[in-house]
Order: C-alpha cells, then sequence, then structure tokens
C-alpha cells in the first residue's frame, strides 16, 4: 500500500482485480420481510469503503450480513452468497463463530464491556480463542492494539479500570482496540461514530486511515462528508418501492461524488432528498 | 491446527452447557406439571357435592362428610382482609406515585419491598402478640389481619407500578381543565390503572387465601360453624394441614380434597390474570 | 369571586385530606415493620433477660428444667436452606438463560407462566406432595443410592428414613426455583442487545456470550435473585413442618431428620401455654428468624437499587 489509498483503489476495485469480500445476488430477510434486496459488489483489500442513504434504506443490515450478525435477530435470515477470500460464509458447514473472528464489527454505540478493565476488554476476544492465555503475553497485545487504535497514551494509567470509566470516543477506540486484538481481515463499523462529538469524530476518522493499512475496512454512515472524507470507494442505497433496500450505484469515491451515474444518488448527493 | 481443535472444543462446551440451560427449564416445568397433575388427579376423585355442602362427619368413617364451615371460614377472613388490606395499599400506592417525593417514596418503597419478605409465620406471630394476646381469644379477626399484612406490600406496590403506567400527559389534561390533584387521580389516573390494581388485589387474595401458617396463631381452626369475629374460625388451608398430618384415611381423602379446590382456585385466577393482561398488552 | 374563592379553597381542603390520608397508610407500613420488631423483642424479653446471648448457642429444650436453646433451629433453617441454594440457583439460572437466551420467542411467556405457577400455589399443597409423592422417591432411590455410593461421607450416613434434611431441601428448592426464575429473567432481559453484539462480534459462542456477557452483565442483580429466594427459604414454614422430621437436634447427616426455626414454632405452638418462658422462647426463636430475614432482604434491596442506579447512571 502507498501513501495514497484512495486513488489506489479507485472504483472499489484494485488493478489486479482480486477482492477480499464479494456479494452476490444478496439479500436479507426479517422474516417474510425483505429488508435489503440482491446486491452485488466487491470490496478490495486494505480499502475504506463506505455505505450510505437515507435512514432506513438497509444499510446497516447489509452490513450486518457481512460477518453474520444479522442471523442474530429473531426470523433473520440471508440468501445469496457472500465470498470471503473465494470463501462463501453462508456455505454449508461453515461456522459463523469462525466467520465473526475474520470480519470484526464495531457498533453504532460503544459497547465495552462493564465488567471488564480496559485491558481485559481489549483481550476480551483474543480469549476465547486460547485455552490457556498468558498475563503477560495478553498485556503485550492489549498494548499494542491499544497504540493502534491511537487510545494508548490516555488510558495507559488506567489500564485497570473499568471499561466503561472512559469517555464516549475513547470507549469506541477502546472497542476499535478490541476487535484488532482478533486480527481480523476485515472490519465493519456501523455508524461508528452517530453517538460520539466532532473531536472524537475526527479521531476515528484519522485512525481509520492508518488501520486501513493492515485491515480492509468497511463502514456504515448517515453522514456524507464522513464517506467523502475517509472512503476509496462509496456504495449509495436507497428503499425501493417495496420498501426494499437496494444498491443503487458503487464505485470510487470521487466519482459517486463528482461525478454520479445514477439520478437518484446524484439528488441524494447534491442534498435534494435524504 | 491447534485452531480447529480448539473451536471444537470450544463448540462442543458450549452444546453441553446449552443443553444443560434447556434440561433446567425442563425439569422446572416438569416439576410443575407433575406437581399439579398429581394434585389435580389425586384430589378430584375425593371432590363432590358433599364436600362443599356438609360439615366434618362425625365419627371417623361417616361417609360424606365436607369442609364447609372451614370453606366459608377462609372466604371470611379472606374478604375481611382484603376488605382491610386494600384501602391502606391503595392510598400507599397513590402515595407512592402521585405524592410522595423521591426520598420519602424510596423508604417507603424500601419498608414495602422488606414487609413482603416477612416470612409469614413471624406476621402470624405478631397479629397473635397484638390481637389474640389482648383479647384472650384465637379469633376471625387475627387472622383477618395478620392476612392483610401479607396483602399490604402486594397491593400497594402492583397500585403503584399501574398507576405509574399511566401516561402523565394524561394527569396534565385533568389538571389542565381546572381539576384539582386527588380529583384527577380519582377520575383520571386510577380508572386507568384498574386493570392492574385489580390483577394485583386477586393475585394478592389467591395469595393470602392458601396462606396457613399465620393462621396457626389466629384462626386457630374451628369445629363449629361460624359465630363470631372474636372467636377461633375454621380454615381450608388450617384443615387440610390437620388432615393431611392423620392417620386417618379418611381425613387423608378430605385432605386431598381440600387440595384440589386450593389449586384449582390458584389456576383459575393465575389463568384469568393472564388472560387479562394479555388482553391489556394486545 | 367569593364563590370562586370558596370553590379554591374547597378543592385545597380536598387535595389536603387525600395526600394526608395516603401519606398515612404510607406510614402505617414502615409503622407495622417496626412494630412487628418492637413486639417480638417485648414478647421475648423474658426468654433474653434469662439466657441472654447464650440463647443463641446452646441446644436444650427442655420444659421440664425450663432451660431453652435456639441452636438446633438456627442450624437447621440454614442447612436447609443453604441446601435449597445449592439445588435451586444451577436450575433457575439454566431456566432463566433459556427464557432470554435460548428459547424461541413463541416458547418464552407459556414457559414463564408454567414455572412461575409454582410460585402461586399455596405450601400446604406442595407440603402435601412433598409428604406423600417426595419422601418416598427420597428414601428409595436417592437416599438408597447416595448412602451405597457416598457412604463413607458423614453426611450421607445413617437412617434412610425420607424424612429429613435432604427432603426438606429438596421441597424448599422447589418452592424458591420460580422465585428466583423469574428474577433472574427479568435481570437477564434487561441487559442490552449490544452486549451480546459485542461478544458475539468477537467469535463467541452462544455459551460464551452469556457466560462471559450477559451473566457478567447483569451479576448483582442475578446476586439479589439468589438472596431474596435464600429469605424466602428461611422464612417457609408448612413445607418444612411436613418434611423435615422435627427432631430437635443437630446431626451432621443430610438424611437425618432436624428442625427448623419456622418448624419449630409451629410444631410446639399449639402445645404451650401463654405466658411461660417456652412461650417466650418460641418467640423467642421468631424474633431471630425475623432479624435474619431482614438482614437477608436488606441486602438483596439494596443490591438491586445499586444495579439500577448504576444502571441508569452509565448505560
Amino acid at each position: 500500500m502507498d501513501t495514497c489509498p484512495q486513488t489506489e483503489n479507485a472504483q472499489g476495485q484494485n488493478p489486479n482485480g482480486n477482492h477480499i469480500l464479494i456479494t452476490k445476488n444478496l439479500n436479507a430477510y426479517y422474516g417474510s420481510f425483505l429488508a435489503v434486496r440482491d446486491v452485488n459488489m466487491a470490496i478490495a483489500p486494505n480499502s475504506i469503503t463506505a455505505i450510505i442513504g437515507p435512514s432506513g434504506c438497509g444499510k446497516s443490515t447489509l452490513i450486518r450480513c457481512f460477518n453474520r450478525m444479522h442471523e442474530v435477530a429473531h426470523g433473520a435470515r440471508v440468501t445469496g452468497q457472500l465470498l470471503l477470500d473465494g470463501e462463501d460464509i453462508y456455505g454449508t458447514g461453515i461456522d459463523p463463530v469462525s466467520v465473526r473472528t475474520r470480519i470484526g464489527m464495531v457498533f453504532q454505540k460503544p459497547n465495552p464491556f462493564p465488567t471488564m478493565s480496559v485491558i481485559d476488554n481489549v483481550v476480551a476476544g483474543l480469549k476465547l480463542s486460547r485455552i490457556w492465555s498468558r498475563r503477560r503475553k495478553m498485556e503485550e497485545i492489549a498494548e499494542r492494539c491499544l497504540r493502534q487504535a491511537a487510545l494508548w497514551d490516555e488510558v495507559k494509567d488506567k489500564l485497570k479500570q473499568s471499561g466503561t470509566s472512559l469517555s464516549g470516543g475513547q470507549q469506541q477506540r477502546l472497542c476499535i482496540a478490541r476487535a484488532l486484538a482478533v486480527k481480523p481481515e476485515v472490519i465493519l463499523m456501523d455508524e461508528p461514530c452517530s453517538a460520539l462529538d466532532p473531536i472524537a469524530t475526527l479521531k476515528i476518522e484519522d485512525l481509520m486511515h492508518t488501520l486501513a493499512k493492515d485491515f480492509t475496512i468497511v463502514i456504515v454512515t448517515h453522514n456524507m462528508q464522513q464517506a467523502g472524507r475517509v472512503s476509496d470507494a462509496t456504495a449509495f442505497m436507497m428503499m425501493g418501492d417495496d420498501r426494499a433496500g437496494q444498491l443503487v450505484e458503487y464505485g470510487a469515491t470521487k466519482q459517486i461524488f463528482t461525478n454520479p451515474k445514477d439520478k437518484r444518488t446524484e439528488d441524494y448527493i447534491s442534498g435534494l432528498f435524504g | 491446527m491447534l485452531g480447529a481443535l480448539t473451536l471444537i472444543i470450544r463448540k462442543g462446551f458450549n452444546f453441553m452447557m446449552v443443553s444443560l440451560c434447556v434440561l433446567g427449564a425442563v425439569l422446572a416445568m416438569t416439576l410443575v406439571c407433575m406437581m399439579l397433575g398429581y394434585i389435580l388427579v389425586h384430589g378430584i376423585t375425593f371432590f363432590n357435592l358433599d364436600f362443599i355442602t356438609n360439615e366434618a362427619a362425625f365419627p371417623i368413617g361417616t361417609p360424606g362428610g365436607g369442609m364447609r364451615n372451614e370453606i366459608i371460614g377462609t372466604a371470611i377472613i379472606v374478604s375481611l382482609g382484603t376488605l382491610i388490606a386494600v384501602p391502606v395499599g391503595l392510598f400507599a400506592g397513590i402515595f407512592l406515585s402521585e405524592f410522595a417525593s423521591p426520598t420519602v417514596a424510596s423508604s417507603v418503597r424500601f419498608a414495602a419491598d422488606i414487609l413482603s419478605g416477612v416470612p409469614s409465620i413471624v406476621v402470624g406471630i405478631f397479629a397473635y402478640a397484638i390481637i389474640v394476646r389482648p383479647m384472650h381469644s384465637f379469633s376471625a379477626i387475627s387472622a383477618a389481619v395478620a392476612l392483610a399484612i401479607i396483602m399490604l406490600p402486594v397491593v400497594a406496590r402492583t397500585t403503584e407500578e399501574s398507576m405509574r403506567l399511566v401516561p402523565g400527559s394524561l394527569r396534565e389534561a385533568a389538571l389542565a381543565l381546572g381539576i384539582t390533584r386527588w380529583r384527577s387521580v380519582l377520575s383520571v389516573v386510577i380508572p386507568g390503572a384498574m386493570t392492574g390494581i385489580v390483577t394485583g388485589v386477586i393475585l394478592g387474595m389467591a395469595r393470602i387465601a392458601g396462606e396457613t401458617a399465620p393462621l396457626l396463631f389466629t384462626a386457630f381452626g374451628s369445629n363449629f360453624s361460624f359465630e363470631s369475629l372474636s372467636e377461633p374460625i375454621a380454615a381450608l388451608p388450617l384443615q387440610i394441614y390437620r388432615y393431611a398430618m392423620s392417620p386417618y384415611q379418611d381425613w387423608l381423602q378430605q385432605a386431598w380434597a381440600g387440595a384440589f379446590l386450593l389449586a384449582m382456585m390458584v389456576l383459575v385466577v393465575s389463568l384469568a390474570v393472564r388472560f387479562i393482561s394479555r388482553k391489556r398488552g394486545s | 369571586m367569593a364563590l370562586n374563592r370558596r370553590n379554591r379553597k374547597a378543592s385545597r381542603l380536598g387535595d389536603a385530606v387525600f395526600s394526608r390520608l395516603s401519606l398515612v397508610a404510607s406510614l402505617a407500613i414502615i409503622f407495622i415493620l417496626v412494630n412487628i420488631l418492637v413486639i417480638l423483642i417485648m414478647q421475648a424479653w423474658p426468654t433474653l433477660s434469662e439466657f441472654g446471648a447464650s440463647f443463641l448457642w446452646t441446644s436444650d429444650w427442655n420444659t421440664m428444667t425450663d432451660e431453652y436453646g435456639a441452636l438446633p433451629a438456627i442450624y437447621g433453617t440454614v442447612v436447609s436452606s443453604l441446601l435449597a441454594i445449592l439445588i435451586a440457583v444451577p436450575v433457575s439460572f439454566g431456566a432463566a438463560v433459556f427464557l432470554t437466551e435460548i428459547a424461541p420467542l413463541w416458547l418464552r411467556s407459556t414457559a414463564s407462566f408454567i414455572i412461575e405457577m409454582l410460585a402461586a400455589i399455596p405450601s400446604i399443597i406442595i407440603g402435601m406432595w412433598g409428604v406423600f409423592v417426595l419422601v418416598p422417591i427420597v428414601r428409595d432411590p436417592i437416599q438408597k443410592w447416595l448412602g451405597n455410593a457416598f457412604g463413607w461421607m458423614p453426611i450421607f450416613q445413617g437412617n434412610q428414613l425420607g424424612f429429613g434434611f435432604l427432603a426438606a431441601g429438596i421441597m424448599l428448592a422447589l418452592m424458591i426455583i420460580p422465585i428466583i426464575t423469574s428474577m433472574s429473567r427479568d435481570v437477564l432481559r434487561a441487559v442490552p442487545q449490544s452486549q451480546r453484539e459485542a461478544m458475539l462480534a468477537l467469535g463467541a459462542t452462544r455459551w460464551e456470550t452469556i457466560s462471559k456477557a450477559v451473566l457478567p452483565f447483569g451479576r448483582s442483580g442475578l446476586v439479589s435473585a439468589v438472596i431474596l429466594g435464600l429469605g424466602r427459604a428461611l422464612g417457609e414454614t408448612m413445607v418444612v413442618a411436613m418434611v423435615i422430621g422435627n427432631v430437635y437436634s443437630i446431626r451432621f447427616s443430610l438424611f437425618s431428620p432436624g428442625s427448623t426455626i419456622p418448624s419449630k414454632i409451629a410444631g410446639e405452638f399449639g402445645e404451650t401455654l401463654p405466658g411461660t418462658l417456652q412461650m417466650s422462647s418460641l418467640l423467642g426463636l421468631a424474633l431471630i428468624l425475623f432479624a435474619i430475614t431482614l438482614i437477608v432482604n436488606i441486602i438483596a434491596r439494596l443490591l438491586v437499587w445499586r444495579m439500577s442506579a448504576v444502571k441508569m447512571g452509565r448505560l
């Protein structure tokens, strides 16, 4: 990866054409209600992909399909394919547990575990996959992840305090560190800044750029400026006439924002609705 | 390779623990059904019209005996207890939800919760000490007081909780019409909370109807029909206890019939309350 | 104008009367609670002044020599209640987890209803079931099997009567399972979905999500559910009186009969004359029971309150 990933990953495709995540005819249902219809998109490794669209268009539902969190809700199911490195994560015999260790997630509201210390929060996921874990080793990994999440300097004196004693922005970066510790290939972020103030938001946006060197990031945001600032590729979703969300346009961020191909994208970008 | 093995172990453990949880629930439900089933099936064979309409047969072995006196006695002390507990509990609930300042409310609420945790036998002894001893006689009234104390916190807390569910906008609307506070409580809030309050009262009555321990020290039991509130009075749970612990086959059968009656009452009340709250929910 | 003023006065009077009445009703609750304590102390005073604190740790109960000690009853109460907790807690927590995390939605309310109905059945009926159904089962096969397999342990020795601590513990467990289950279910239900999702997204299995995110989040609520169950078990009278065997002595085998404070009071009260030291001692037992349950309940309620305060403050 070079200094400027924005240009290199244009159009959501990189020159050699390999993709880390590919969705094929992905549909998401709540019971009999079709929430997301027929999504086809391919995401390049080490890119930042933003999913934007008016509220209720199914963007959160879509991103939750990416690591099989959608099916956690009652009656929710998914049809279609989602290939991670060429392997269908909805294939038979694939365990959602192992999918989620490869595709991490950061949620809308920071959700650290209140009964765990800062350190234990960071290594919570890591400890799951180890029957036995050495305290020193865990502390090392926690420090590395906290540094990666640009949080170390702020919390190095309160590692033993509860995860909920931090400020909102710090809590969200703690949640990012927690996701990093599992060493996923992809990190999904579901409106990670919607509960944060502008300064904390800026910190997280900066962090995303650094993280893109090592991870592939998919972010849902309702904030177009944010999508424009951070992402390489942008997907625009909208609710269809049947109230199912669908992918309207997907391409390089620059192209979507300056030269959208679809009239609906143009209307949304120029603030005509939504 | 090691990772795959760990995952298999984790999944196995997951399966085991989830199964154990299911087992716990199944065990609890099976026990309830077995117990209720046994009591109903066993009790109904000895239950007949005589049981409700006749007094205890004398001497033992005479057919056709019943628990009329006990059923009437229980009805009397339960109604009387309800008559005492409902007004006090209702007003306490009104205070908690409408008038009390947060600190006062929390201490009253705390006291109500603690009172509901006081063992019923202790309440029985309390009633014995303050009523039976000074009056030098076991009495229906002392039993009613004991049952009322048991029922009081139930009524107070359910009243409070149901009244809290009435939206504040309704109160404001009433006050804005120039209605005074107490009239708005009576004409707007309480009607809105009525289903909840009635449910609470019915549940409370079902609970005190089956209470046995406090009656040992208050109602005491009696072989005769009801005459006065200041004399010992027969009660269904007491008689079931005495008969169940007796060696006589006839009495045991009577005890089973009584258990059937009590269990049916609980069953009917529970189902009715569930039906009411379901209807309100939808 | 005048009319208006009179009206206002009347309405203010109405409000005053109404709020006073409701205040009095509330104070009545506190008054009763305090009075129970005062009356019990007064009634038990002869015993307290005669034996002092040694009433707590002597084990005679002799109406001939008029010597009374509460220890066997305290021992029996504590042992049977702890046994009940030991049996009830795993079952209740399992059931609560099932009701909130595992069961399909359509089953949840029906299953909760069935379990909670157990709490509504009068204890006298449960006691009868205990005497005629459970005690024979406890005698054979439970005691037989335990005696054969673990007979080398003192707690599983002695006559296999059926009646005794083991039966009392099992019956008490039955009675508190619905209480602990329904309270824990409410606690678990209040755990935010975001906590479950956080754990799941880290690659946790269902049980890992429950044990590492859900249960720790609700721990103080779960503890208070157990303590409230304990409070109920300590004071339960009829069921215990019917199955524990009512022998006033301290024996370490779970197979042996014993007494609890409530069963002792219930069993002996009918044969006791008012004004005697024996009666005063029974009331002394009641005072001890009241004190124990009071402490237990206060701890449980404070835990519940602290939990809801924490929840409102932080999350």
